[in-house]
C-alpha cells in the first residue's frame, strides 16, 4: 500500500460500482479531479475532487489539514450558491476520507473560449487589428467575468487563484449568442456562455479592500500571461467589476497600489 | 419536468442497463439504481398516497419491529427524486463505511435529511409523524440480493409492503412527488427564505432546481 506507483491510486469511493470508470482530468500539488457518474442523479456526471494523504505529513495533522481543507471549500461553495454567485453546487462530502462531489460543469474553460477566438493571428497583430474587426463578443464575455467577480466579493469571498482557467463557459440553454449580436459563426460561439467561477481550494471569506484587489491583480497578471493578445482589453472585466457593487470602486482603487508593490505586502514595518 | 436538458448528459450506455420492470407485475415499486455504492446493495421505493395508518406504522418503528425496517419518510418534505437520493445515498455510504450514526440504514436515511446532527430532530420533520403523515415514500434497503434472484425479491418486498402501508400506491417521480411537496415546510426546514439565489431566479422549474440544490448542499454540509 506504501510502496509508490506509477498511477496514483484513486480513492475509495471511486473503487465501488460504478457504470463509468472515473476519468482522471486534473491533477493539482493539492488535489485531483475526477469526472464521474453523479451518485444519485441518473445519467449526470460530477465532479469529485479529492484531497490525497501526504506522505510527508504527521497523519494526525495531516488529516486534520485535509479535512479543514474540504470543509472550507464545501462551505465557500455553498455560501456563493445561496447567494446567486454562479458556482458549481455540492453534492456529497466525505471531510475525512479527503474527498468532495460537485456538480459537473458542462463546456470549456474561459481560457480555450478566449484562445479559439484569437485564433491563430501572430502576436505582434494585437496592436493593427483593433478596427479590423468586431469584438464585442469577446468583450462582452469580459463583462460577464468581471460580473462574476463582483459577485463573488459582493458575497464576501475571495478566490485565491482567478484565472481563466478557473472560470467556466457553461453553454447556454438556447443557442443565442452574445448581446444579440447575430454573428453566428463559430468564433462568436466560443465565447459564449455563462462565466461559473470554479476550484475554491484557495478561497477565503473576506470583505477587505486588499484581499479583494488581490484576487484582482492575480487575474490581471494571470490574463497577461495566458492571453497576451487580448491584454489591452482586460479593462472590460474591471469596468463591469466597477459597477457590480458597492464598495468596487475603492477595491480598483487599492488595486494600484497593488500593482505597484506584487501580490505581496510589505513585511518590514 | 424540472430536468434542464441543456445539462443533462444523456448516455445510451447508462440507461440501457437499467432493466424494465417484469412483466405480469403491475406494481409502483421501483428497484433505485445508485453509483459508487457496492454492486451488492439492492435499494427499492415507493410512493403512497392518502396513508390511513401512518399511527400503526410508526409504532412499528418505535417498537423495532425487524417486519417494518423501512425508511419511512414524510413525502412533504420531499422536494423532488434527486433529493430523496441524495440522503438514500448518503445513508448507504455511511453504512458501508461503518459511521452509521443511528441504529440502522433506514433510519439514517431519515436523519441524513435534515441539515443539522440532532438526530430526533430529523425523525420528527422529515420522519412518519402519527396523523399528520398523509402521504409516504417508503424506501427498502438491502444490503445483498436474494438467492431467487432480483425479480423475485422485487416481487416479495412489493408484496408485503402493499399488505402493510395501507395507502394508494403511485410512482415515485418527479411529478408525483412535486404533487405533494410543502413548499412552504421544505424551504423552512432548508433554511432557504431570503436565499437571494431564488429571489433573482423567475423561472419556476428552475427556481425548483436550485430549491433541490440547497437543499442536498444542506444536507452535504450537515453541522458545519
Amino acid at each position: 500500500m506504501t510502496e509508490p506507483t506509477t498511477e496514483f491510486p484513486p480513492p475509495k469511493i471511486l473503487t465501488l460500482s460504478s457504470t463509468h470508470k472515473p476519468i482522471l482530468i486534473t491533477q493539482g500539488a493539492e488535489g485531483r479531479l475526477y469526472k464521474t457518474p453523479s451518485p444519485f442523479q441518473p445519467n449526470q456526471f460530477c465532479a469529485l475532487k479529492y484531497r490525497p494523504p501526504k506522505p510527508y505529513r504527521h497523519p494526525i495533522l495531516d488529516a486534520r489539514l485535509t479535512k479543514a481543507r474540504i470543509s472550507s471549500e464545501a462551505k465557500v461553495l455553498d455560501r456563493c450558491y445561496r447567494e446567486g454567485v454562479p458556482v458549481p453546487a455540492v453534492l456529497a462530502k466525505d471531510a475525512a476520507a479527503g474527498w468532495m462531489m460537485i456538480e459537473w460543469i458542462e463546456g470549456e474553460p474561459v481560457r480555450v473560449g478566449i484562445n479559439t477566438w484569437l485564433g491563430e493571428r501572430p502576436e505582434d497583430d494585437a496592436a493593427l487589428d483593433t478596427t479590423q474587426e468586431d469584438e464585442t463578443p469577446l468583450i462582452d464575455l469580459m463583462k460577464r467575468m468581471g460580473v462574476a467577480v463582483g459577485a463573488l466579493h459582493r458575497t464576501g469571498v475571495v478566490h485565491g487563484d482567478l484565472t481563466t482557467s478557473n472560470m467556466m463557459l457553461r453553454p447556454w440553454a438556447d443557442d443565442r449568442l452574445p448581446n444579440g449580436h447575430g454573428d453566428k459563426t463559430e468564433k462568436a460561439k466560443a465565447v459564449a456562455g455563462d462565466v461559473v467561477v470554479i476550484d475554491f481550494g484557495l478561497a477565503m471569506q473576506s470583505q477587505s479592500d486588499e484581499d479583494r484587489a488581490v484576487d484582482l491583480y492575480v487575474l490581471e497578471r494571470a490574463f497577461a500571461s495566458t492571453h497576451p493578445r487580448a491584454e489591452r482589453l482586460f479593462h472590460h472585466i474591471l469596468d463591469s467589476y466597477r459597477e457590480s457593487f458597492k464598495k468596487a470602486p475603492g477595491v480598483l482603487h487599492k488595486l494600484e497600489d497593488v500593482r505597484m508593490r506584487g501580490r505581496k505586502r510589505s513585511m518590514l514595518g | 419536468m424540472s430536468k434542464r436538458p441543456a445539462t443533462e448528459t444523456s448516455d445510451p450506455a447508462l440507461t440501457s442497463k437499467r432493466p424494465k420492470p417484469p412483466s405480469g407485475v403491475t406494481m409502483s415499486l421501483e428497484r433505485i439504481r445508485l453509483e459508487h455504492i457496492p454492486e451488492s446493495y439492492r435499494v427499492y421505493g415507493a410512493l403512497f398516497r392518502d396513508v390511513s395508518n401512518a399511527s400503526f406504522l410508526q409504532a412499528q418503528l418505535i417498537s423495532r419491529n425487524p417486519e417494518f425496517e423501512y425508511a419511512f419518510v414524510d413525502a412533504s418534505t420531499v422536494l423532488s427524486r434527486a433529493h430523496l437520493l441524495a440522503a438514500v445515498w448518503n445513508a448507504v455510504y455511511t453504512s458501508v463505511e461503518g459511521n452509521l450514526r443511528t441504529p440502522n440504514v433506514h433510519s439514517e436515511v431519515v436523519a441524513s435529511l435534515n441539515i443539522n446532527n440532532n438526530i430526533a430532530d430529523g425523525y420528527r420533520r422529515w420522519g412518519i409523524t402519527p396523523d399528520k403523515t398523509k402521504d409516504l415514500v417508503v424506501v427498502k434497503i438491502l444490503s445483498s440480493p436474494d438467492t431467487l434472484g432480483d425479480a423475485q425479491q422485487e416481487k416479495d418486498v412489493w408484496t408485503r409492503l402493499t399488505a402493510q402501508v395501507k395507502g394508494r400506491p403511485v410512482q415515485l417521480t418527479d411529478q408525483e412527488i412535486a404533487q405533494v411537496t410543502d413548499w412552504q415546510k421544505v424551504r423552512k426546514y432548508y433554511k432557504m427564505n431570503g436565499a437571494p439565489v431564488l429571489d433573482q431566479t423567475k423561472d419556476e422549474a428552475e427556481k425548483r432546481k436550485k430549491m433541490e440544490s440547497l437543499a442536498i448542499m444542506g444536507m452535504a454540509l450537515r453541522g458545519l
